[in-house]
């Protein structure tokens, strides 16, 4: 029996050259995530929040090595991924695996479905190939289509149909970890539910943990244990999705939940407008990156402790330093 | 003549509006006889999803139907100019319609960057409108964008106003827009899901500059979404299409508190809840299936094959859009059973 969470991402790091002049040399550097950690544990979903920029779909890539991160320490199951060698990656990628957001460009069009799912279980030499269309059958009912859907190709389908065969792809190597970067963003609300639905039976029925990023802060909330909001590269807060949602502490989380519209003519509208928009992410504000938003900012803000993560609670972790407004 | 047929606070009037997309085989119908009406002071909000003909109504109004393939095969789309006078814009030459585009009607788009011309600079392109419909010279022109600047909320619009649109955000992009299309102050504004493309925190802002603009003007605004959210915060009045057609119209209070009919309710109850907690949440009631292609639809009620309410003759005939309440109709023959 073990403790440890399954996955632990310390300090990561991505930076992006910015190239320019006639050499295309680096000419400065995009911090697409800065400093971010968090734990997260066997069977338990993680969601992660953030507007365009905020660097949660780098961060999700970043820790599944589809692009190397720059610094940091991602620990899967006890073992520190960064630096793994290939061969050694590739074994471990049996275990992690990833659902895209748009399901009419993740999938090959010239592959049969049987093929799109099949592939990883050739690559990572599971099963016989007898085996394998029994399975790959059993994979497309567990998602929700029928066996005949293997002969087809992708165009055949619509978009939450696509969808499922996303997920079926990532499951078909039995992983224990998923990153579902805006799973379901691009499909219609009514096929929307759908899709999270079945995202809900299946990591409850194999256990799965799943970093589930999207901007959907409802979505979020109905499927997610636990919510982190990220904002320009930074870790802004981290907590039990019902303390994050019921009492939000750090000033851009507020103001997110209160831009977010809902469907009821009804519902109170105690807007926190935020001025302004992101600042560039070339060239960042100095200590909270916030700052320059905040209706609370004040000049100790811009040094770099204001942006240093605190358990405020238990679990509930929050970059800011002003205590006054966060707890109360 | 057709002035007598619409009350005066009406300010788009569409009949029975066909418009049909020829395919191979045969023709897509993607808007089939739709009907609503746009007061002056009124947010109208079309909600649907995608292939629900809710872009194509907001495209024939515009008169921006790339012909061909496509055509306003049928309808009247009357329209209200500043004068007061009644034209059907199904029925204008390009030429009438070209004075009227960008002029009565101002019209926003999903992606500004794609609308902007990237090689104008901002002011250039406002100033455009004014130019072309007002005859301003350069100079007045130039004086107006800058006050139309300032007025949607740009900050530092001296120095915005000789920008070109690719050094802006995309919040910046969607500001320019509006101040463009409220230039020559139309008495229409179509808004073709003007946030989406836009984060959470920018279309709050974005939202709140329209409610704005419109308690100052008066504009009738025409907004296509699939966001409910969203209709919730901007809308009068709503209607709801599936497939090409009305499926429910209402004023939004009694739409989103007690919709009568099962695609409504559907689209309510799939959504999740940002305040309740995953604890107590119910599982999402997905609506089954897919939206029918156009090419293909279901006969009788194009929900049917979807709708838990469904009964045989839900497929055998086509049910009318029935009044629920003096603002408030349903197109299913069975609202009055539903809870």
């Amino acid at each position: 029996m073990t403790t440890q969470p399954l996955l632990q991402v310390r300090g990561l790091e991505k930076k992006f050259p910015i190239r320019g002049g006639l050499l295309q040399r680096p000419v400065g550097w995009v911090k697409a995530v800065d400093d971010l950690s968090f734990d997260l544990n066997r069977g338990e979903v993680l969601g992660l929040v953030g507007e365009s920029g905020s660097g949660k779909t780098t961060a999700g890539r970043s820790i599944l090595r589809l692009i190397e991160p720059t610094s940091g320490s991602i620990r899967f199951d006890g073992e520190e991924v960064t630096g793994l060698p290939p061969a050694k990656m590739r074994a471990l990628r049996r275990r992690m695996q990833i659902v895209f957001q748009d399901p009419y460009a993740s999938l090959d069009p010239r592959q049969r479905v049987r093929d799109v799912i099949g592939e990883a279980l050739t690559i990572h030499n599971i099963g016989t190939k007898a085996d394998r269309r029994d399975r790959i059958a059993a994979l497309l009912q567990k998602v929700g289509l029928t066996a005949d859907a293997m002969d087809r190709f992708p165009h055949e389908f619509s978009g939450g149909q696509r969808q499922r065969i996303g997920i079926a792809r990532a499951l078909a190597v039995e992983p224990d970890f998923i990153v579902a970067d805006e799973p379901v963003s691009a499909l219609d609300v009514s096929v929307q539910a759908q899709v999270v639905n079945l995202l809900d039976d299946l990591r409850r029925e194999l256990g799965l943990a799943v970093l589930f990023i999207a901007h959907d802060l409802a979505v979020v909330r109905y499927i997610s244990d636990r919510v982190a909001v990220m904002y320009l590269g930074r870790l802004m807060e981290l907590a039990p999705s019902d303390s994050l949602y019921d009492r939000p502490r750090h000033p851009y989380t507020r103001a997110l939940l209160s831009a977010a519209p809902e469907p009821d003519p009804d519902a109170p509208k105690q807007r926190m407008l935020l001025e302004g928009d992101v600042p560039s992410p070339m060239n960042p504000p100095s200590g909270c990156v916030f700052r320059t938003r905040c209706p609370y900012a004040l000049p100790a803000c811009a040094e770099p402790a204001a942006s240093i993560p605190r358990e405020v609670a238990p679990g509930h972790v929050v970059s800011c330093i002003r205590d006054d407004v966060i707890m109360a | 003549m057709i002035d007598g047929a619409m009350d005066a606070d009406i300010t788009l009037d569409i009949r029975n509006l066909e418009t049909h997309f020829a395919a191979d085989p045969g023709v897509s119908k993607a808007v089939d006889g739709v009907s609503f009406t746009v007061r002056r002071n009124e947010t109208l909000a079309v909600v649907g999803e995608s292939g629900s003909g809710k872009s194509v109504t907001s495209l024939s109004v515009m008169r921006l139907i790339p012909t061909p393939p496509g055509r306003i095969a049928g309808g009247e789309i009357l329209f209200r100019g500043r004068d007061g006078r009644v034209r059907d814009l199904a029925r204008l030459s390009e030429k009438e319609m070209r004075s009227v585009r960008g002029n009565e009607i101002g019209m926003i788009f999903q992606e500004p960057m794609t609308s902007l011309n990237p090689v104008y600079s901002v002011g250039d392109q406002i100033g455009e409108a004014l130019r072309y419909h007002q005859g301003m010279d350069r100079k007045a022109a130039r004086a107006e964008a800058l006050a139309l600047l300032k007025k949607v909320g740009i900050p530092a619009a001296e120095r915005r106003l000789d920008e070109f649109p690719h050094q802006m955000s995309g919040g910046m992009r969607q500001r320019v827009m509006i101040a463009m299309a409220l230039a020559c102050r139309p008495t229409l504004l179509i808004a073709d899901e003007p946030t989406t493309a836009l984060d959470v925190t920018i279309q709050a802002q974005i939202l709140d500059l329209m409610r704005r603009l419109q308690a100052e003007t008066g504009t009738s605004i025409l907004f296509i979404t699939h966001n409910l959210g969203v209709v919730a915060e901007i809308a009068h009045r709503v209607v709801v299409m599936y497939s090409g057609r009305v499926v429910e119209e209402g004023d939004v209070r009694s739409l989103f508190k007690n919709p009568r009919h099962p695609y409504t309710r559907g689209l309510l109850a799939c959504m999740p809840n940002l305040g309740q907690s995953r604890g107590e949440a119910a599982r999402l009631e997905a609506i089954p299936g897919n939206v029918p292609s156009p090419m293909n639809r279901p006969k009788g009620c194009t929900f049917a094959p979807r709708c838990p309410w469904a009964e045989p003759a839900c497929t055998t005939a086509e049910p009318a859009l029935e009044p629920v309440s003096p603002d408030h109709s349903a197109r299913c023959r069975r609202w009055r059973d539903l809870p």
